[in-house]
Order: structure tokens, then C-alpha cells, then sequence
């Protein structure tokens, strides 16, 4: 199975995207889609989680105007689940909710909304009352959410565990940990999938990208499924395309060759 | 007599706990004034450490090693102290607000402010309006700091501080907030007194509303 990509850049902690959200700027958001869509993204993510209060205005906002651009399922990004819920009434398609995790207060409100609707859900490996640092916690974690969700009638399929990515430069175990709770999650619940984003894992250090881009291939290593990441950086697909390769998931080795063939591999320029 | 405390400083700065800890005892043998010693070899490499940090001339796992390099030569030096005559610069009650668990940030935050010197009262993850109300009323710090990382969680921090005033204590503390979605604009908007983006630059925060040095 290929990665699913999941497009990281419409985020409003980026200036670029809060201005152009502020100013209800459809053109330049919807560039940054297509641009996105271009390079290989299956999910466009779609976050307005710094705009307090108007949150959910601005996020059904960003649906409507990626959706009029590309043809894409979104990512509905947001620890608040009424601006989720508004979001999905207006989303064509089948789109992706992240996230949803054993916090009471989110936990209550989104399951219904997952278990009522064909969707792809994340579920965020967040304890009750604290951030898991172990492996077997995350997998603990990710077991309750699992079972509560397919209980709740979503199918394994649609579920996507996020292990919660937490930076490296705090408590150089939680790579490790990170890491086999992938490949825990992915052997102990077939069908379950399993996604995280890169930036996490590299603050508080210098060359995030370069740390962020050898996270990604040790965690396809481990059998992650899907990734948040910036598809328009060319150094991290050909990373991505390489170690989806070597691990035997590009039959003939045609998306490699293609790539070399288009010059998308040429990262030493 | 004086003691040559910039051994003591390099190795709290590079984060050699060996090195600290023998120096630091060493210094106590020689005679050295406890708080000399805390002051003029660890605190002042401490503010080294932020000021690099900031800089981007430092990284984390750096500031980590020396803050708890800083502790090591700390817990040697208590003893030496007759109790209540060490100084601190003041007291910061802090913690992450109500229905939020992220705690990275904020103990980053904890243990650069215990290296510069302030007495940290840390009350950890989800603490709820009212139990900071009532910490900043038990032990009246200089400083209340709050670490929010969702966005669902920093009408938290207003409704704090709309607490505070509510207990009469608003104009007895600086609140200081931070926090991965938090701004500058949003402390101005609640009546925060201050935002600060990382630990180094809340350590240089802290200083200025206290206006020490």
C-alpha cells in the first residue's frame, strides 16, 4: 500500500495562511492546495486553530474554498468539535476528522459525529489525564480508542492511530517509543491504520528538515500508513518515494524511475 | 579570599554534571559563600545558557543538560544554607491550563526560570481557574505563568485571569502566558502582562516585570 499523503500547509500558525484567511483571500489559499494536490497529496489538511472564537467560521470557510479548487478529500483539522462538525456540513466527500482522543469532552462529542457518517477518523493516542511517554501507554491508549470507535460501528479501516509524536530534544526515548508504538499498533489491529506528522519529533534541535525526513522513513520502516507532511518539499518525497522502494511497495520501481525520470529526485541539483 | 568560580560556570554551561558537582564541592571546601557560589557560578551560567538559547546558538537537549547540571551542583549547596537565606529573584506559580495536558513547553519554561534564580511553584497539567486563584492567594508570587497548546484551551487563560480579579489579586501578580497557539495580540486582548514565545525569551520576560536583572 502507497502512504497516504496528508498535505500539511493550510495551517493558520502559518502568517501566510492567517493573512490570507483574515482577508477571506480564496486565490492564494487555493494555490497552496493545488500546489499541495500536485505533489502527490491524497488529503489537503485544513486548520484555523489559531483564530479564537471564529475557529469554526473560518474552517468551513477553508472547506468550501479547497474544495471549489481540487478534487481532494480534507483533512478536518481541530480539537474543537463543533467547528469539526461544522466543517463536515459542508465537506463533499469522505473526509478525514483529526482528531479524537480519550479527552472526555472531545471523546463525547465526536463519536457520534464519526459513528454517524462515512468518514476516516484519527485517533490521537492522548491519555485521560496526561501525554503518554512509553510505547505500550500509546498502544494502551490507541486499544481504548480503537475499541470505542469500531464499537461505535466505524470500521477498522477508517480508523487512523496517530502515536502522538513528542520531540526527540526533551527525552531522546521517545523516538523508540514513538516508533514501535507504530509497529505495535500495526501488528496487534489489522486493518488499523496509522499516521503522525514530522514536526514535532525535531523541535528544539537545528535542521528540522533533515531530522523530520529520517523520522518519516524509520516510521514507514515500522509500518506507518500515512503521513502530515509538506508535499511540495521535493527533498522529502524522494525520501518518501525511496523508502516506499525499499520496502517493496513500488512494484517494478516505476514510481522511483519516474520520478528520477521527471528530474523530481534531483535534490543535489 | 576568592575563589575562581568560571570553572564552575564552563562546566554548568557545557553541562558536565561531574565537573560541576567536584567544582561546586570544591568551592564549599575552600570557603565559599554559598550564595556567592549559586550566584556568580551558576545562575550567571544559567543566563549564558538562555542567552545562547535564544540566540538559536543552543538547542534544547543542551539547556536540558545544564538545567539539570545546575540542579546537581544545587542539591550540593543546600545544606550549606541556613534556612531561608538563599535569595531568589521571586516566585512564579505555574502550570497548564484547564483541559489541557501538554507539558513540554511549560517545564522548559519551569526549569529556565529555576536556573535564573526564581523559586518555581509548579502545578502541572489541567489546572482549573480556581486552584491557581488559589495558589497565587496562598503564596502570593511575583508571577502566575500559564502554557496553553489547543486552541480550545486558552479561553482558559481569560478566565483566569477574569478570576484573579474577581479574588482581588489581579493587580497583586504579573500573569504571564505562552504557548504554541498563543500570541503576543491574544495576552494584550485578556489583560495578560506578558507573552512570551520560548524559555529563553521568558526568563528575559520575567526579569522585566520584576525589573531585575
Amino acid at each position: 500500500m502507497p502512504m497516504i499523503i496528508v498535505g500539511e500547509k493550510i495551517n493558520t500558525s502559518r502568517k501566510f495562511i492567517a493573512q490570507a484567511v483574515e482577508r477571506k483571500d480564496a486565490r492564494a489559499i487555493q494555490g497552496v492546495a493545488r500546489a499541495q494536490a500536485d505533489a502527490g497529496a491524497h488529503y489537503i489538511d485544513v486548520n484555523a486553530g489559531t483564530f479564537l472564537g471564529k475557529e469554526a467560521e473560518y474552517l468551513s470557510w477553508l472547506v468550501e474554498t479547497v474544495q471549489a479548487a481540487v478534487d481532494r478529500p480534507l483533512c478536518l483539522d481541530s480539537p474543537d468539535p463543533r467547528a469539526i462538525e461544522n466543517a463536515l456540513d459542508v465537506h463533499k466527500g469522505e473526509a478525514m476528522i483529526n482528531s479524537i482522543s480519550l479527552e472526555k469532552e472531545r471523546y463525547d462529542a465526536l463519536l457520534p459525529v464519526v459513528a454517524g457518517r462515512p468518514c476516516k477518523v484519527v485517533a490521537l493516542c492522548m491519555a485521560r489525564t496526561s501525554m503518554p511517554t512509553s510505547a505500550q501507554e500509546r498502544i494502551d491508549v490507541a486499544a481504548e480508542l480503537i475499541e470505542g470507535l469500531t464499537g461505535a460501528g466505524v470500521k477498522p479501516d477508517n480508523i487512523f492511530v496517530d502515536p502522538l509524536v513528542q520531540p526527540v530534544s526533551v527525552d531522546v526515548r521517545m523516538g523508540p517509543a514513538i516508533l514501535d508504538a507504530i509497529a505495535g499498533v500495526m501488528t496487534r489491529f489489522p486493518g488499523v491504520q496509522t499516521i503522525c506528522g514530522l514536526s514535532n519529533i525535531s523541535f528544539g534541535l537545528p535542521l528540522r528538515r533533515q531530522i523530520n525526513r529520517h523520522f518519516l522513513v524509520l516510521a514507514m520502516a515500522r509500518g506507518l500508513s500515512a503521513a502530515i507532511l509538506d508535499p511540495t518539499d521535493s527533498e522529502l518525497m524522494a525520501s518518501l518515494l525511496t523508502a516506499e522502494m525499499l520496502l517493496g511497495q513500488d512494484e517494478y520501481c516505476s514510481a522511483f524511475i519516474e520520478a528520477y525520470e521527471q528530474g523530481l529526485l534531483a535534490i543535489n541539483r | 579570599m576568592t575563589i575562581d568560580l568560571n570553572p564552575l560556570s564552563e562546566a554548568v554551561i557545557k553541562g558536565n554534571i561531574q565537573a560541576a558537582t567536584q567544582e561546586t564541592q570544591k568551592a564549599l571546601d575552600g570557603g565559599g559563600d554559598p550564595q556567592t557560589i549559586l550566584d556568580q557560578g551558576l545562575i550567571a551560567a544559567m543566563d549564558i545558557v538562555g542567552q545562547r538559547f535564544a540566540a538559536g546558538a543552543m538547542f534544547v537537549p543542551q539547556m536540558l543538560r545544564s538545567a539539570k547540571t545546575m540542579q546537581a551542583c544545587v542539591a550540593l549547596l543546600k545544606p550549606a544554607f541556613q534556612a531561608g537565606t538563599v535569595s531568589s529573584k521571586g516566585t512564579v506559580v505555574m502550570g497548564t491550563v484547564k483541559a489541557d495536558l501538554h507539558d513540554i513547553g511549560k517545564n522548559l519554561v519551569a526549569m529556565m526560570l529555576e536556573g535564573a534564580g526564581f523559586t518555581i511553584i509548579d502545578m502541572g497539567v489541567d489546572v482549573l481557574p480556581e486552584a491557581f486563584v488559589q495558589t497565587v492567594s496562598e503564596k502570593s508570587p511575583e508571577i502566575l505563568g500559564m502554557s496553553a497548546l489547543l486552541s480550545t484551551t486558552m479561553p482558559a487563560m481569560k478566565a483566569t485571569i477574569d478570576a484573579l480579579k474577581d479574588a482581588g489579586l489581579r493587580d497583586k501578580v504579573k500573569v504571564m502566558i505562552g504557548g504554541a497557539p498563543v500570541t503576543a495580540k491574544f495576552a494584550g486582548e485578556i489583560g495578560a502582562d506578558r507573552y512570551a514565545p520560548d524559555a529563553g525569551s521568558a526568563v528575559a520576560a520575567a526579569k522585566e516585570l520584576l525589573q531585575t536583572s
